[in-house]
């Protein structure tokens, strides 16, 4: 039996202790805003917060966050997460929009930390989130945006 | 065919596979018992369905049945503006979904049968979804004309308000019920393109889907779960034509989770509760494989054989003049080959499907492509009546052409997944990465010889060798599409070129090879572009002319439309040659794909670690009226940096058959950090519209390459450019 605090609501499931988190959140808790894609912390898709940080669920065996608190696309709230998701809005950042929550998770760590970005802190922040779509141009966009939304 | 292309092309070899499959099989009771109204009602509860593709809700939503799947090219946001343009509706009330499985209401006007490709969306529905949205504003109209007894002519609709000078208002949803007992007009007058509101205007359309993409709650069919539901991955042969000879499930069966293991057409079918389980299982799963038939060459070997391929005579796909004869009297040939790899299509959401039947009827979810094969492919598996079999089309994480899917593969193993495990199991099938990129239905490996001549400065002969595998020879398509031995999409972008050369010959060869191989955004054009537009730079420059005046010179007043994207993106960029200037070098190419044209200016310095950085890109298109200018911008982006990412690092290599690449670290994608900075420019156009979601691909690699070749680093040779992992 694993515990799971997943966007305030603890779960105790009956799997392995070396499931990914990826899998408990999706299959046995049933949030399926993150993302599968590749299983291997290579692409970003997958991205969740474990006591604030950002970390790939998909390589993070569920036995590693027991106790911790993990909030995934679908328990955001805040100020970076409103300015964030209406900067994507507004700038029509999605494509096919597979990736676009692990974008918008490591879009929102990166604003937490660092208020005012520069092209490179945002290189630094977002390169371990592939979309193949190449929306890239529109991401870093819609980070300055949102940056400056924060200002105010 | 309304096509203005009338060249044998990708939509015309789609009209023929068409035609094949309904030849053979289509009931014709299909359209009374399937499509809206009956299997399920797509648009909810919608008081007001004048025809296939518009539902008018009781609280005035409009929801526009879209028959193409929505993978990012946006044709949710495409096909409801035109709708919305002909209704005058506000665009906030404006709503997409996808339309079900019925070839009968939703066939691609190009093909014949319901089907996304060859960037065809918006040209082909551009007649019909205004024409759905005029035909809905008439009876709406008439229906408030009605309501309070004035003549129709003198009530106008504006942003979703039906008002008359009288004061009178009203919205659609008000109107809906009455409207739904009038008659359909049959050929309602459209709108001037002067009296446009939306299409072609700036900000006045956004998305229909960026909000809930942004938020994780768009639905993809890797997110279905269903009652008892079981998730099934699939141990597939390592090399292509490899079968199963035997297999030893015992330890899989002992994974906790598993519920059971079946051989089924494509391997070894791991059915457990949920994903993980499901891996685990299938790693423990013993195959012996029988590889007996299976296709064993590496890339480098088919390498050398289609290089060797490429000095023969082959079949000649356009000839005029005498190219031999010119060259053999030339002072000086040049002579280019260009090799491009294998290339998978990683759509960031692996291939995976939905399906749940009870013996009788069957619903299968997912993000078909081809609705109307794929329909008929799950139908026949489970032997089912057509009519008996709901198709319902899913958003889909990308595709790039990986799930068109000629040979029905996925649709066939989802069926046969379910049909293998019995009734009331619904099953989800899932590919990994790994499966993905070990999986074929690649770009096809190629090989371009040319050989050019110039004297006096201009370009006397041009002779071309085409090697590649095609993916329509050696199927059941073979003999409808393939004409001539020449299979278009093989050679499209080659075989005619811009450049008024007097002699001039291509020539392919088409190899049969048993790697499955598959169209990739923007097909022909992702090797045809780079080698043309390479070697006519190359040439150019042997010349001593200016790569962006010479290419124009040559193009004499037959191609003004390539002229005009080209002019178009000298001026974006300021040009002045290539350079280079403080390190940094330009390089220019012009591509047309899917009738529409696109030029682009590539700035690129060369890195300290021998990478090439791409810095800006300037990006010209002419796609006909711009129905969403921001949408088109937004594929010219993602094209560009598609076709960068590519050509820069991407390959898949096959070591005795076997694919080298598993996963992102070794097939390496494109990142933020080598994303160039892009500036489109979209050429005003009364013309028909054309497509957007492929042409932003062809020029950029040849416009890199260009760049390194002033920058003394010649043009390269051989894709990628650099390769390697992350």
């Amino acid at each position: 039996m694993v515990s799971l605090k997943v966007n305030g609501t603890t779960h105790n499931l009956d799997i392995d202790e070396e499931t990914p988190l990826l899998w408990a959140i999706r299959d046995n808790i049933g949030l399926t805003g993150t993302k599968f894609g590749c299983g291997i912390a290579q692409c970003g898709a997958c991205t969740v917060f474990v006591d604030g940080q950002a970390q790939r669920s998909c390589v993070t065996p569920v036995s590693a966050v027991a106790g911790s608190e993990i909030t995934t696309i679908e328990g955001l709230a805040g100020k970076e997460a409103e300015a964030v998701q209406a900067a994507w809005t507004s700038r029509d950042v999605p494509q096919c929009g597979y990736c676009q929550s692990g974008q918008v998770m490591s879009a929102i760590a990166l604003l937490k930390e660092n208020k005012k970005p520069t092209d490179r802190d945002i290189d630094l922040a977002m390169n371990g989130n592939i979309c193949r779509c190449a929306t890239y141009v529109r991401i870093r966009a819609a980070i300055h945006d949102a940056a400056r939304a924060l200002e105010i | 065919m309304t096509a203005h292309d009338p060249k044998l092309s990708r939509r015309s070899l789609l009209t023929g596979a068409g035609a094949l499959v309904i030849g053979f099989h289509l009931p014709r009771a299909a359209r009374a018992q399937s499509g809206a109204g009956a299997a399920y009602r797509p648009g909810g509860n919608a008081a007001f369905a004048p025809n296939a593709f518009i539902r008018v809700a009781p609280d005035s939503t409009v929801t526009v049945l879209v028959k193409h799947i929505e993978f990012g090219q946006g044709p949710f946001t495409g096909l409801a503006t035109l709708a919305a343009e002909e209704m005058d509706a506000a665009w906030s009330q404006m709503r997409a979904e996808h339309s079900p499985a019925d070839v009968k209401l939703y066939a691609n006007l190009l093909f014949g049968v319901q089907g996304t490709g060859g960037s065809t969306a918006i040209a082909n529905s551009w007649e019909q979804m205004r024409k759905a949205g005029a035909a809905a504003r008439v009876m709406l109209v008439q229906a408030a004309a009605s309501a309070w007894k004035v003549p129709a002519g003198e009530i106008t609709v504006s942003e979703g308000i039906i008002s008359h000078a009288s004061g009178k208002k009203g919205s659609f949803g008000e109107f809906a019920e009455a409207a739904a007992k009038l008659p359909v007009p049959e050929n309602p007058p459209l709108k001037p393109a002067s009296a446009y509101k939306l299409i072609g205007k700036e900000g006045a359309v956004k998305r229909l889907d960026s909000a809930d993409k942004a938020r994780g709650k768009a639905q993809f069919t890797i997110d279905i779960h269903a009652p008892n539901m079981l998730t099934v991955v699939v141990a597939r042969p390592p090399r292509f034509g490899g079968k199963v000879a035997s297999f030893d499930a015992a330890d899989t069966l002992e994974v906790k989770g598993v519920v059971d293991v079946k051989q089924i057409g494509s391997g070894v079918a791991v059915y457990a509760n949920g994903m993980w389980p499901a891996l685990k299982g299938r790693e423990v799963l013993k195959v012996t494989w029988d590889e007996s038939e299976a296709e064993k060459r590496g890339s480098a070997e088919l390498i050398a054989e289609y290089r060797k391929l490429a000095h023969e005579p082959g079949t000649v796909a356009g000839s005029h003049g005498d190219a031999e004869a010119a060259l053999a009297k030339a002072d000086k040939v040049i002579e280019a080959e260009f090799v491009f790899p294998y290339l998978a299509h990683a759509p960031m959401e692996p291939l995976d499907g939905y399906l749940e039947w009870d013996g009788q009827q069957a619903l299968a979810r997912f993000g078909s492509q081809f609705q109307t094969t794929e329909h008929q492919t799950i139908a026949t598996i489970l032997g089912l009546p057509l009519e008996k079999v709901s198709l319902e089309t899913m958003l889909a994480g990308g595709s790039f052409g990986r799930r068109a899917q000629v040979s029905q593969h996925l649709a066939a193993e989802l069926a046969m997944a379910a049909k293998a495990i019995g009734p009331n199991r619904p099953v989800k099938v899932v590919w990994t990465r790994e499966d993905d990129l070990a999986g074929g239905y690649y770009r096809p490996l190629f090989v371009h010889r040319l050989r050019g001549a110039v004297k006096d400065g201009k370009i006397v002969a041009w002779a071309n060798h085409i090697v590649g595998q095609s993916f329509f020879l050696g199927t059941p398509f073979e003999a409808m599409v393939v004409k001539n031995g020449i299979d278009a999409t093989a050679v499209e972008g080659a075989n005619e070129i811009f450049y008024e050369v007097p002699d001039f010959r291509c020539e392919v060869h088409n190899p049969k090879v048993g790697v499955p191989t598959l169209w990739w955004r923007s097909v022909g054009h992702t090797h045809t572009g780079y080698a043309v537009e390479c070697f006519v730079d190359e040439l150019l420059q042997a010349a001593g002319q200016d790569p962006l005046q010479g290419r124009l010179a040559m193009m004499g007043d037959k191609h003004t439309r390539a002229a005009a994207v080209l002019r178009a993106v000298g001026e974006m960029a300021n040009w002045k040659g290539p350079g280079p200037v403080d390190g940094r070098a330009r390089g220019v190419a012009v591509v047309e794909s899917f009738s529409s044209f696109v030029a682009q200016i590539a700035e690129v310095s060369m890195g300290p670690d021998g990478e090439p950085k791409v810095h800006k890109v300037w990006c010209a298109v002419d796609c006909g009226v711009a129905v969403n200018p921001d949408v088109i911008r937004a594929q010219m982006e993602g094209g560009i940096g598609f076709g960068l990412g590519h050509a820069l690092y991407g390959e898949i290599t096959l070591d005795q058959g076997r694919p080298v690449q598993t996963n992102f670290h070794e097939y390496r994608s494109l990142r933020i950090h080598e994303m160039p900075e892009v500036e489109v420019k979209i050429i005003a156009s009364t013309a028909a519209p054309t497509g957007v979601g492929e042409p932003g691909v062809p020029p950029i690699g040849p416009a890199v390459a260009n760049a390194l070749a002033a920058l003394g680093h010649g043009r390269p040779r051989q894709l990628p450019v650099k390769g390697g992992t992350v």
